[in-house]
């Protein structure tokens, strides 16, 4: 990285001269410079919608970047130490699927974990590929999924050696990584490409003793959520990849599924975050390390709920940890996650990311305080005061192997016809039926229904978990696949 | 030349003192703090711009944050202080002989060298023996206490900034744990006349209300505070404040204060019908 260079940041100055210009605009967007919708502009501050421009000369072309967005891109890719990098502004799904769609045509196999985000699945009924899922491990204490484990990736590749890619989460939601290095290295000795979905991962690229990132490990490509934990905002994201993809092919399959009409304070916002980043990560994600150390300190201090961290370490399955991760165990308090979620928002004034059956997430970042965290440990240590109550009777949560029936795409377009979820065991699902949080497909087009699966979907509901996917807004019936 | 200290009491009110000296400003972990000296009010500090104490009408606060409590239960010998950095609630805690410990919980380090210089006349009893000072984060140092206080005061900035966690459910919750049986809870408890201050007002009441069976609000009248009218929370799992007032045994201390009587102690807690109002609606 050449931090002299890194100081630019070309689209974000693109738009200062473009503000002070004092342009008249005769083109889109209608609000004109916010003119034109003083509640929005009043809401949102004129400085911001001055600058909610549309693409022109000096402020390039995302779809066809020749100035300030090209130079910021490779900027891009000389921070995280990538070949190339694209701006994302529809969010790290389009970044996920484009990586999926530029390497897997229809009936082409993939390799993916099971705890694989939606997006991934997605592409798949976009290109038609067939997925092969490896079973990521389970924690059975915590009921998390963990990472692939070599030996299994090992069994997968050489049953479908023909499959073109492997997909790879680094880190897990619960920010659990799996040996990156050594599926890289297996994957590309098969002639597969290696995907790496760094959702929850921008900090690797900039933080001290962090766990390997994809383009370190010599990865193909890899989908970055920057406005995760990279502090820009919500839906910008990037996607980087290395010499082994063709640029040119990536930016048209983008192309497919990008908007013509890129935001520019998503842009600015990218760009901006990565000067940051690139200049000062270093002590950021030391010191978001420090807060999220001392948060679990404090919680296991407790007693009763379990913050997990780096003792879980493995060697295989649970190859690293992301320690910015606040991960709570919350069982032996008697409290599904999901509780605690609801009680600390409800009665606390407390948002955080997510709770599972057995587990709460808070994200620690570039934005958080001492002072807020203190609150997060008081409220736990009250919570646990007020409503721990007897763990028995809590469900066993296990992981579910899914059996792939037909491409998601073909089941996806099949005709179908309505049954009540009940009695659909033995039947192939025609939609995805996910659980929030922590969005981990139950079913997905084209798996068969088995009377584990209905019994866990009927638990989620009871303990309330969000569930959606099915056209069934209540999530009573589920279109199946005509036989 | 002229030199005015000026606060914005909201977007539209603002209230000045013509400064004669800028004694001291610096920049702590937490917030600006500055000292000024004025002709009408004394010294005075200001954290982040916002009028903390002058030495004119402390007496007023520290009086009346303290002597009620003491007053409902004179037996009191163990208190947690948080928040005070001025050292006044001290001051006036350790003019009881019986009570045996203080512990004063200041998050800002800076504040209290600040008192300790430029207003000896609220810092004078910090190194009282039985007066130990922790600089931490009061939210924090309370989740580790149970049964521990005969009285917890909270004597707090505003609700934004290093303020915001005493405010909140979690820390009365706490301080509900670390309160002996008969404990009492009083808090600096905002002012009920503007806006801002009054939601303040009314989400700490609420969250108070939920924890403590006795939950009394009492006033006083402090010039240099927003609108000058300004409220004290009383809770307690025991002591109601005006049944349990043991006048007599008070009167014997004979502690010679300015602006506390056991008149006004009853009096505090009779409140106008538009405090009684938001408090009602603080459901």
């Amino acid at each position: 990285m050449n931090p002299l260079r890194q100081q630019k940041a070309p689209i974000y100055e693109a738009l200062l001269k473009y503000k002070a210009g004092r342009i008249v605009p005769f083109d889109v967007p209608g609000h004109k410079q916010g003119r034109g919708s003083p509640e929005l502009r009043e809401f949102l501050g004129e400085k911001c919608l001055a600058v909610d421009v549309n693409s022109m000369r000096p402020l390039d072309n995302l779809g066809h970047p020749v100035s300030v967005i090209k130079e910021a891109e490779e900027l891009l890719a000389d921070a995280f130490g990538a070949d190339h990098g694209f701006f994302i502004v529809n969010g790290t799904t389009q970044a996920v699927q484009t990586m999926i769609l530029s390497v897997c045509k229809k009936g082409d196999k993939i390799i993916m974990p099971r705890n694989v985000h939606k997006s991934a699945l997605n592409a798949l009924i976009l290109c038609g590929a067939i997925p092969v899922y490896v079973n990521p491990g389970i924690n059975k204490k915590l009921g998390i999924p963990l990472g692939m484990s070599i030996r299994d990736v090992e069994k997968t590749i050489k049953d479908h050696p023909e499959a073109k890619a492997i997909f790879v989460n680094n880190p897990t939601y619960y920010g659990v990584c799996s040996d990156l290095q050594a599926i890289t290295e297996l994957a590309h000795r098969h002639n597969m490409y290696v995907l790496v979905d760094e959702a929850h991962g921008t900090h690797f690229y900039f933080g001290e003793n962090m766990p390997l990132n994809a383009m370190q490990a010599g990865a193909d490509m890899a989908a970055v959520s920057m406005h995760k934990t990279g502090g820009s905002l919500t839906q910008s994201s990037l996607l980087l990849i290395n010499k082994s993809v063709q640029k040119g092919y990536v930016r048209q399959i983008l192309n497919l599924t990008q908007t013509t009409s890129a935001s520019y304070l998503l842009l600015a916002s990218l760009d901006i975050a990565r000067r940051n980043l690139a200049l000062d990560g270093k002590n950021i994600f030391a010191k978001v390390t420090a807060l999220a150390a001392y948060a679990r300190e404090e919680i296991n201090k407790i007693g009763g709920y379990y913050a997990f961290g780096r003792e879980l370490i493995n060697g295989d399955s649970f190859f690293d940890f992301d320690s910015t991760k606040l991960s709570v165990h919350t069982r032996e308090i008697g409290l599904a996650g999901i509780e605690v979620y609801d009680i600390l928002r409800d009665d606390y004034d407390i948002q955080i990311e997510f709770g599972d059956i057995g587990n709460i997430l808070a994200i620690i970042s570039v934005g958080d305080r001492a002072l807020t965290l203190e609150r997060l440990v008081s409220s736990l240590s009250e919570i646990k005061r007020l409503y721990m109550r007897d763990k028995t009777g809590m469900f066993e949560h296990e992981y579910i192997n899914p059996q792939v029936a037909m491409p998601p795409q073909q089941a996806f377009y099949a005709e179908k016809h309505i049954v009540p979820i009940k009695d659909s065991a033995g039947c192939i699902s025609g939609e995805y039926v996910m659980a929030y949080p922590p969005g981990i497909p139950v079913l997905a087009p084209g798996e068969c229904i088995t009377e584990e699966i209905i019994e866990y979907i009927y638990y989620a509901k009871e303990k309330g978990c969000f569930l959606t996917g099915t056209e069934d807004m209540a999530i009573e019936n589920i279109k199946v696949v005509e036989k | 030349m002229e030199l005015w200290y000026t606060e914005q009491h909201t977007g539209n009110v603002r209230f000045s003192i013509r400064v004669d000296e800028h004694l001291f400003t610096g920049q702590s972990e937490f917030q600006r703090i500055d000292v000024f000296k004025a002709k009408e009010f004394g010294t005075f500090l200001t954290l982040d711009g916002l009028m903390m104490v002058t030495e004119k009408d402390e007496f007023i606060y520290h009086d009346m944050i303290v002597h009620v409590p003491m007053a409902t239960n004179p037996s009191v010998k163990n208190v947690l202080v948080i928040g005070a950095g001025d050292g006044g609630t001290v001051r006036e805690l350790t003019r009881y002989a019986t009570v045996e410990k203080i512990d004063m919980v200041e998050i800002d380090k800076m504040v209290v060298e600040v008192c300790r210089k430029y207003l000896p006349q609220t810092a004078c009893k910090l190194d009282d023996p039985r007066v130990r000072i922790y600089y931490e984060d009061g939210l924090k140092f309370v989740r580790s206490k149970e049964n521990t206080y005969d009285l917890i005061i909270v004597d707090s900035t505003d609700p934004f900034g290093p303020g915001e966690g005493l405010f909140t459910r979690e820390f009365y919750g706490n301080c509900y744990k670390a309160l002996k049986e008969d404990g009492i809870l009083v808090n600096q408890h905002e002012s009920p006349y503007y806006e801002s201050y009054a939601q303040a007002m009314q989400r700490a009441h609420k969250r108070i209300k939920e924890f403590f069976p006795i939950c009394k609000v009492y006033q006083a009248h402090i010039p240099t505070y927003p609108s000058g009218h300004w409220l004290f929370g009383f809770a307690s799992k025991k002591y109601d404040p005006l049944r349990d007032l043991d006048e007599q045994a008070w009167n014997e201390l004979d502690l010679r204060t300015k602006y506390y009587n056991t008149d006004i102690h009853k009096g505090s807690f009779a409140l106008p019908n538009y405090v009684r109002a938001l408090l009602e609606g603080a459901l």
